[in-house]
């Protein structure tokens, strides 16, 4: 697997934290898929006061890594100030950033975005930002100081899967030493799949686990789906192509006439 | 007589009580505050009394035991309303009323003219909704009132104290009932935060509770009568139970909103908050130490579980049973 800022993941499976039925069915979803990322949103109310101590205990005994998340922040001086806040609760450089831009997509503000990057990468973080497939974005996310890439698939809970595969190939083709993962938009394995099989390095996802029926049973798919298609994209895929190839030979074969 | 001590005046400690005092037991209640009111949890509760609706997210015990529910509030404090509950959602999230309705039993979806029957006061705003008819709902204020009238009615004593469980259980049988105040004993408890208003507005009349579904922002409203009605609530992973956010009442007024723009005029008149006691799978517990039974973690279930978890605390004093909420850790 891809080095995610010195650390290698041992799958491509990262899972957020929120909106499970309990925590207990949370940890379930851990322990049978195995996902050895953990992301896990502040809400600053929870962080001044250490009130949420009793959740993040929860968490912290997955015995993952843990990606704090500045999610639902939308300026960059709020973002800023929750991931000082996550850094001290969880004693980690990594910081997921979401910058949002726009209320009903939950679209990132990638200007805002890229300044805050820069931001927290002068302060010694190592930032995960919550982006698009925009290659300009990407490139200034990089220059900022950032080490791995989040595009989104979708719409963050749509479950629409990956809405622009032209425009995350072509990313993943600019960017072919980046780490990238697969933020967003998830909502059935086979999409974790298809975005595995496109060289992607890792997916992240929270509802399509969450919000289903047994949360850790879809866990255990995901699980399956990224496992399949990171084998499946460093087995070089075939080429398709228009006409019929027989898998077996028809030289010599006896034919009627 | 056998004489038995609860530590806890809230809605579990009340409903042990009644129920240990119906099987004969010689009864103390302490609390650290006198009467019911704000520092309990219970004070700002729904009283939705939904084991059906609950069943979206909640583990089958909660929709099994909470079943019990409707008819012990009703014999015990006459303060049960069997008007049903209502589930809607606007247009755009009609996923979630689907998902609602696979992951729950016991209604039947309603046109938009059914919805106008039942709540003429979203008349046009809905086309379709789930009507669970067997649900019930009460004030758990006017409750909670009539079940320690009644307590005292009957005899049991009524004691103001910061009492420590462990010191009564020299006395003899303790129950702690303390919510999450009990934290402090107990390692596996957290706290849910919960945000709540209620709301005085003339121009809405609901018969029944209303949830509203929503992606981000699920809402439910429980009509109390002569205009008042409770929104709730908020869940957030937090123990803090005195700071009310703006953005929790920005959700919270924009769903109620969104439900009918006349709660737009209503007079705020109360903001409620606290949290709610849970275990990590959102189910209660009973557990016993020698003389010491602990029975907590109603999550948002209080009114719902306490009659259940009431009788298997009696179940287990006077019968030897092993209530089903009994966990491993038990001594």
């Amino acid at each position: 697997m891809r080095d995610f800022y010195g650390t290698t993941l041992k799958n491509g499976l990262m899972l957020g934290t929120a909106q499970y039925p309990s925590p207990a069915i949370m940890v379930e979803a851990f322990k049978r898929s195995a996902a050895c990322v953990a992301t896990v949103s502040l809400r600053r109310e929870s962080g001044n006061d250490r009130a949420g101590q009793d959740f993040w205990a929860i968490i912290r005994d997955l015995g993952v890594h843990v990606l704090p998340n500045t999610a639902g922040c939308h300026s960059v001086k709020e973002a800023v100030t929750t991931a000082h806040m996550a850094r001290e609760v969880f004693g980690t450089k990594w910081i997921k950033l979401e910058v949002i831009g726009e209320e009903d997509t939950l679209q990132p503000d990638v200007f805002g975005l890229v300044e805050a990057a820069r931001i927290l990468t002068d302060d010694g973080f190592q930032v995960f930002p919550y982006t698009t497939e925009d290659l300009v974005v990407a490139g200034k996310l990089l220059d900022a100081g950032c080490e791995v890439l989040m595009p989104w698939g979708a719409p963050i809970g749509s479950g629409l899967g990956l809405n622009n595969p032209y425009g995350l190939k072509s990313m993943r083709a600019h960017f072919p030493d980046v780490p990238l993962v697969i933020d967003a938009g998830l909502g059935l394995p086979s999409q974790a799949a298809q975005a595995m099989e496109m060289g992607f390095d890792a997916v992240l996802l929270n509802t399509a686990v969450a919000k289903a029926g047994d949360p850790a049973a879809m866990a255990e798919a995901f699980a399956g789906a990224v496992h399949a298609g990171h084998l499946a994209a460093a087995a070089d895929p075939m080429e398709p192509r228009d006409m019929a190839a027989p898998s077996t030979p028809v030289l010599g074969k006896a034919f009627l006439l | 007589m056998m004489q038995i001590s609860i530590i806890g005046g809230g809605v579990a400690g009340l409903c042990v009580a009644r129920v240990l005092r119906d099987r004969g037991a010689d009864v103390l209640v302490v609390d650290r505050h006198d009467g019911i009111g704000p520092h309990a949890c219970s004070w700002w509760a729904g009283g939705m009394l939904a084991p059906f609706c609950e069943g979206e997210s909640a583990e089958e015990p909660v929709v099994r035991l909470g079943q019990e529910a409707a008819d012990w509030w009703q014999v015990k404090t006459d303060a049960v309303n069997r008007c049903g509950t209502l589930v809607v959602s606007p247009a755009r999230d009609k996923a979630e009323l689907s998902r609602f309705g696979r992951r729950t039993s016991h209604f039947e979806t309603v046109s938009g003219a059914e919805v106008e029957a039942l709540e003429p006061d979203l008349a046009g705003r809905f086309n379709t909704g789930l009507f669970f008819k067997d649900e019930a709902h009460l004030s758990p204020r006017l409750a909670l009132g009539r079940l320690r009238d009644g307590l005292v009615a009957d005899g049991v004593t009524f004691k103001t104290e910061d009492a420590d469980p462990k010191l009564y259980t020299r006395e003899g049988l303790t129950v702690d009932c303390r919510g999450f105040a009990a934290r402090d004993t107990i390692n596996d408890l957290r706290g849910v935060k919960g945000e709540i208003l209620i709301l005085s507005c003339k121009d809405v009349v609901l018969n029944r509770p209303v949830r509203l579904l929503h992606p981000r922002i699920p809402l439910y409203v429980v009509p109390r009568g002569d205009g008042i009605f409770m929104l709730g609530a908020t869940m957030i992973e937090s123990s803090q139970k005195t700071h009310v956010t703006a953005r929790s009442l920005l959700e919270l007024l924009s769903a109620a909103y969104a439900l009918n723009p006349a709660f737009g005029e209503a007079e705020v008149l109360e903001i409620g908050v606290d949290a709610r006691p849970a275990f990590p799978d959102n189910l209660p517990r009973i557990r016993r130490d020698g003389n010491l039974i602990c029975a907590n973690g109603l999550f948002r279930h209080g009114f719902l579980l306490a009659p259940a978890m009431a009788r298997m605390v009696a179940e287990m004093i006077f019968d030897n049973t092993k209530p089903e909420m009994m966990d491993e850790t038990s001594a």
